[in-house]
């Protein structure tokens, strides 16, 4: 089983179609990932069905970077 | 489209039925709302006689709990649907020197912001597939306006721009989102309107007539279809001519 470091950032380069090397944990989905509003709604549906959880609107609003998803999902999967 | 799972609110009677019955017969799995359970299993008969895939379900677009609860039960049963009609609407005319905030508010309630509701529950499911159809039941008053339906012209307009906005919003994942403004259409809603009116509408009708809830489902159907692909922020009017834009 991969790290949920691995399995976010497996999941962010996916969804906005960059390299996976690309995905370090300081960038911003928007400013560095060239992200628009849409996708991080769709990179937030993404997580949900890869960990199975459901992210309310105000928390989904925060995650703007990949280190922030995956501070979220520690935090809230253990 | 036979894989497709449609929601058709205010199915019961008039254009929302035949609306229902339109796309059922396409080969769609159609879930048709009603505002009560005996309505509901109507539609689920109606539907179980002309062989359409799917069922009635209860709903009220002004409740945010029984939307979620409707598109729960949808997905449970059917799949997350990719194709909404947005039909339910009521009307509560009254000139607006003598009208009731109620008046006011309840149609602006089930008629615009159900939208919120049920287009806000409706988009996850079509932005995963990138794919969706969604169309929006308007009305040839938003248009044009109509004395004594400042209420429900006022919330028609609204929907006009609410197509246009999410047109623009979400085209880039494969959805289009429209509108269909009828004229006058010969269902309970036009009934209320006396002999004298009826026949003074027709006077202002090229075509001379009331249009049947037939002629507009068949713009959905169209809609919904690959042939209406690269149609979207639209509003088309289907109406014998009395309003041309």
């Amino acid at each position: 089983m991969s790290s949920i470091e691995e399995r976010v950032k497996k999941i962010v380069a996916e969804q906005l179609g960059v390299k996976e090397d690309d995905v370090q944990e300081s960038a911003s989905f928007v400013e560095d990932l060239g992200a628009d509003s849409l996708d991080t709604v769709e990179l937030v549906m993404a997580l949900e069905e890869e960990f199975e959880t459901e992210i309310p609107d105000e928390e989904a609003e925060k995650i703007t970077t990949v280190k922030l998803a995956i501070d979220y999902i520690k935090e809230n999967l253990q | 489209m036979t894989d497709k799972v449609a929601l058709v609110t205010g199915a019961s009677r008039g254009i929302g039925k035949a609306i229902a019955l339109a796309l059922g017969n396409a080969g769609v799995t159609v879930v048709g709302t009603a505002t009560s359970e005996a309505g509901a299993q109507a539609i689920s008969e109606t539907f179980a006689g002309a062989s359409i895939k799917g069922r009635g379900m209860m709903l009220n677009v002004a409740s945010a709990e029984s939307v979620d609860e409707v598109f729960k039960a949808i997905s449970a049963e059917f799949g997350a649907p990719t194709i909404l009609v947005n039909n339910a609407g009521i009307t509560k005319d009254n000139i607006m020197l003598r009208m009731k905030e109620d008046e006011w508010f309840d149609v602006i309630d089930t008629n615009l912001n159900s939208l919120y509701r049920v287009v806000k529950a409706s988009l996850r499911g079509m932005t995963k597939a990138r794919w969706g159809r969604i169309v929006n039941i308007s009305s040839v008053v938003g248009a044009m306006g109509n004395a004594g339906q400042s209420n429900y012209a006022a919330a028609k307009a609204g929907m006009d721009g609410f197509t246009r906005a999410l047109a623009r919003e979400i085209g880039s994942r494969g959805i289009t989102v429209n509108g269909i403004a009828p004229g006058f259409i010969d269902t309970d809603m036009t009934k209320k309107l006396g002999d004298d009116q009826r026949d003074a509408l027709k006077g202002q009708i090229p075509l001379q007539r009331l249009g049947e809830p037939e002629e507009i489902a068949g713009v959905v159907a169209f809609l919904v279809s690959d042939a209406a692909a690269y149609i979207t922020g639209e509003t088309i009017h289907v109406n014998g001519g009395m309003y041309m834009a």
